[in-house]
């Protein structure tokens, strides 16, 4: 993508500065000044795909970044998101596009409920001249596939940015590709390299809504062709975890409880906190475990002792709780394996000074 | 070769180049020599009927170049491609597999392909594929006429990126011989044979070449023709033989009963889209002094529809009647309800529910008063099990941009209100529910927003959703107050969307009713606000990332 436009119009509009504008805009939820703010770099001449990938989508970035150091709230998080919402449909209703390629479908993975990026996605291949139609967050995988019988897209394009989200992803993927619509991946969760979307039977990959849009330019198969005896994802291990979920759960909450002194004095809302946090390792596992891969596992792991590093919890609970799960998991060999990495990840994580964790 | 050079045998009479031409030209299998860049030196005559683009001095083309042996497809045909080094340079053995397997990975290809799209679009582009794939150099496909005398086409050509389409007036598609026939269901000839000379202009793309053979035949349907479709071979080519003719049928037919089953599915689709539009939830309009933002989310995920549902009805300011009828003046009222059931049966009698009031609320605006004639006209519904509980709510702007929340509840769960300190509180409106008895007995609430503070109305969906760490667990009231209590400061559509996120997530992906919530906040716009209500657990990880991040 060009700078021009970016760098080169009136003074106080280049990229850096309207980015930081925006951000602080949408910081306070003043959905007019941000909306005036894209809209009034569109009419100096930038174009809207610029607005929308170097302004709202940078501006998203930070959000996220400063949610995770712990310096924004959820709400003041969500209040913003509102807002770049607000601010992508306002681009949207300035700037008519006249449909001179095909149609295609975009929507996010069943259970993805960050629809931002994917819904710039849908307005970046509305710019380029596609037929759009938007799904929204969460898509079930039957009304997906009703939709595709119903308008007969010639791609669909999926995003899913949690990689927790995979499996259901990979129905999607098939349901999708076994009407012979071929299924376009992105997000992060596809992992930064597409390797998860190649995995899952995705027919293409991009890492960007700007690639994705040149990737769809140079041409999909018009069907999707036929697996060739598709990879056989989850095993015993991943079944195993998903089916007994909650009594897994329930051990590692009363191993925790035993090794883990401060916790009797956790109130209830407390104690659901640190539930839904063991969760989200029960199901960060399975997903590793569904794609057989452990960067997966480890990348979540040091992304939550960063989290919570920025919150004052000790890369140490971390630790304990993977091997606590590592404890339950013991007839578990490739969970285990998995866990004793996300133990050295973690253990990596930790800021230097404190005492060394014990793992045993 | 031995003799060629007539080194070994001086003295016999010597091959001359055209007998070495005669040789080669004999031979059934396809003989190219090329030079180590691919370029062609010389090709027999096999060779050029298997791939008329196989010219000495171009190169070859590069899916029949391929490094030791296989099989590829090319120009509508399997051909089994050998390469040998031939001195310096290298030699390609071509010839045409055998039929029998061929004509079988037809059928196949046929079946998985036609019947996996419902969409007469996508079937009609998987015909026109795999007639360029298996029969000829380009396919088309003409849908029967609409009403305006327009016929869809669509067009593949081999060779070409992905089949094109268009539409344009019958007149213009029946310059092709037969095409009149056809699309009345008629087949003239040998499998539809006409004559090539006679395609008109629209037919091929600009360089194709003159075509040689033209089948044009219908697609047959449930009674009426799905359609007709037309296979061009150009020049280089053979005519169709039996074989191609005996392949041309079985397209043919399979394409037609896809393609009028997908028409028949379209048809219903297009019904059942009328049926349901007024049963989806409506855009939520601007009202002066106040924001709106709702949520549904149906049990019957194909469907889209459940006994769940809201409304919004503007303002009636009474003037401009002149009617006679004295229209009653009303301020904007929302409603939200829940009727007894599940899926269509459900919905249909919630869209009643919604159209009744929106006849009543000409005559009558007093909440109270509405919820007794609604009850009214469910006890004399037909329908058995009118059951119907409901929250109704009046929005007046008051000074200040405060507005007042006039609320009627009808054997519903009360609405919640968020106030600015970030404490949630549980409307005192009570009542029965509507449909079961002759008397309902309602105790009405007003609550007083401030600018910036929320009205909430829920269906139980949310509250009695099964699930969270254990899977077994009922959200329940408390939880959703905390998660409303959460969400202080933020716009409302941002808070509703994110009381779906915590609902959906608890439910993990398991049984769930239908779930609807609809949100008033007083103030024209959502104001900025520095209330950092910072009880950042860890919500779900990776929340913020962006497509334009995974660059790494």
């Amino acid at each position: 993508m060009t700078q021009a436009g970016m760098t080169g119009g009136p003074a106080g509009t280049g990229a850096g500065t309207a980015v930081e504008r925006y951000l602080k805009l949408i910081g306070e939820a003043d959905e007019y000044g941000a909306v005036d703010l894209v809209l009034d770099l569109i009419d100096e001449g930038v174009p809207a795909e610029d607005v929308l990938l170097r302004v709202v989508a940078a501006g998203q970035r930070r959000v996220g970044e400063l949610w995770a150091a712990g310096d924004w709230s959820v709400a003041r998080e969500h209040g913003a998101t509102a807002v770049s919402e607000r601010a992508v449909a306002a681009i949207a209703g300035r700037v008519r596009s006249k449909p001179t390629r095909g149609r295609v479908t975009v929507a996010c993975a069943d259970g993805e409920y960050h629809a931002l990026p994917t819904r710039m996605l849908a307005e970046v291949l509305r710019l380029r001249g596609w037929r759009v139609d938007f799904l929204g967050a969460s898509v079930p995988g039957p009304h997906l596939i009703t939709h595709l019988h119903q308008t007969g897209p010639d791609v669909v394009a999926l995003g899913c940015m949690i990689a927790t989200r995979l499996p259901r992803a990979h129905a999607t993927i098939a349901a999708c590709r076994a009407v012979g619509v071929p299924v376009l991946a992105g997000g992060a969760a596809f992992g930064a390299d597409g390797r998860f979307a190649r995995l899952l039977g995705a027919d293409a990959w991009a890492p960007t809504a700007d690639a994705a849009a040149d990737r769809l330019a140079a041409g999909l198969p018009s069907f999707a062709a036929g697996s060739d005896g598709a990879v056989h994802l989850g095993d015993e291990e991943y079944g195993y975890l998903t089916r007994h979920r909650a009594e897994v759960l329930a051990r590692v909450l009363d191993l925790l409880r035993e090794s883990y002194a401060p916790m009797g004095g956790y109130s209830e809302r407390q104690l659901e906190h640190t539930a839904e946090d063991l969760g989200h390792i029960a199901d960060f596992l399975a997903a590793a475990l569904y794609v057989h891969d452990a960067i997966l596992f480890t990348d979540f792991v040091t992304w939550t002792c960063e989290v919570l590093s920025a919150r004052k919890v000790p890369a140490e609970s971390v630790v304990l709780g993977l091997r606590l799960f590592r404890d339950v998991l013991a007839d578990c060999p490739r969970a285990g394996a998995l866990l004793a990495e996300g133990m050295e990840a973690a253990t990596a994580s930790r800021p230097s000074g404190g005492s060394p964790p014990r793992v045993t | 070769m031995r003799g060629a050079t007539g080194s070994t045998n001086a003295g016999a009479a010597r091959a001359t180049p055209g007998d070495m031409a005669a040789l080669l030209d004999g031979s059934d299998e396809g003989i190219v020599l090329c030079d180590a860049g691919g370029v062609v030196l010389l090709a027999n005559a096999a060779a050029a009927r298997l791939a008329p683009e196989i010219v000495p001095g171009r190169p070859v083309p590069p899916q029949l170049d391929p490094a030791g042996s296989s099989m590829v497809t090319y120009g509508g045909r399997v051909i089994r491609v050998r390469t040998e080094a031939a001195g310096d340079h290298r030699a390609l053995y071509l010839s045409e597999a055998p039929s029998l397997p061929r004509r079988a990975e037809f059928l196949l290809e046929a079946a998985r392909r036609l019947f996996a799209s419902l969409h007469p679009r996508r079937c009609a582009r998987a015909a026109v594929d795999l007639g360029t794939e298996f029969l000829c150099d380009l396919a088309v496909v003409v849908l029967p006429p609409a009403t305006n005398r327009r016929v869809e086409w669509i067009r593949a050509v081999a060779g070409h990126p992905g089949p094109e389409e268009g539409v344009m007036p019958l007149s213009t598609a029946l310059r092709v011989p037969g095409l009149t026939d056809a699309l009345a269901g008629l087949t003239h000839g040998s499998g539809g044979r006409q004559d090539a000379g006679a395609v008109p202009d629209w037919l091929l793309p600009e360089g194709f070449g003159p075509a040689v053979d033209l089948l044009v035949f219908p697609l047959p349907g449930n009674s009426v023709p799905a359609g007709a479709m037309a296979l061009v071979r150009r020049a280089g080519r053979p005519a169709f033989d039996d074989e191609a003719l005996a392949m041309v049928r079985d397209l043919a037919s399979r394409a037609g009963a896809a393609l009028s089953a997908a028409s028949l599915f379209r048809e219903q689709s297009a019904v059942n889209a009328i049926l349901i539009d007024d049963l989806l939830p409506p855009d939520l309009p601007e009202v002066e002094g106040m924001r709106l933002a709702g949520r549904l989310r149906s049990s019957q995920q194909a469907g889209a529809v459940g006994g769940d549902f809201y409304d919004v009805y503007m303002s009636e300011t009474g003037a401009g009647h002149d009617s006679g009828i004295g229209i009653v003046e009303r301020p904007p009222l929302i409603i939200l309800g829940d009727v007894c059931g599940k899926g269509a049966r459900a919905a249909v009698l919630a869209g009643q529910v919604r159209q009744s009031l929106r006849a009543l609320l000409l005559l009558e605006s007093r909440p109270v008063q509405l919820l007794e004639l609604l009850n009214r006209s469910l006890l004399a519904s037909p329908a058995p099990n009118s059951y119907v509980t409901l929250v109704l709510a009046a929005l007046r702007v008051a000074p200040d941009e405060h507005v007042l929340v006039d609320l009627a509840v009808a054997g519903h769960p009360p609405p919640l209100v968020l106030r600015r300190d970030g404490t949630v509180e549980e409307a005192p409106a009570r009542g029965s529910l509507l449909g079961a008895l002759k008397k309902t007995v309602v105790r009405p609430a007003t609550v007083d927003l401030a600018p910036g503070e929320v009205c909430l109305l829920y269906s139980d969906g949310i509250t009695e959703a099964f699930g969270g760490p254990t899977r077994r667990e009922m959200f329940g009231e408390e939880r959703l107050k905390e998660a409303l209590a959460s969400c202080a400061g933020m716009p409302v559509d941002a808070l509703v969307e994110r009381l779906e996120q915590i609902s959906s997530e608890w439910l993990a992906g398991g049984q769930q009713d239908d779930r609807a919530l609809l949100a008033v906040r007083a103030g024209g716009h959502d104001p900025a606000t520095g209330t950092e209500t910072g009880t950042a657990t860890v919500a779900t990880p990776g929340a913020m990332t962006v497509w334009a991040e995974t660059t790494g």
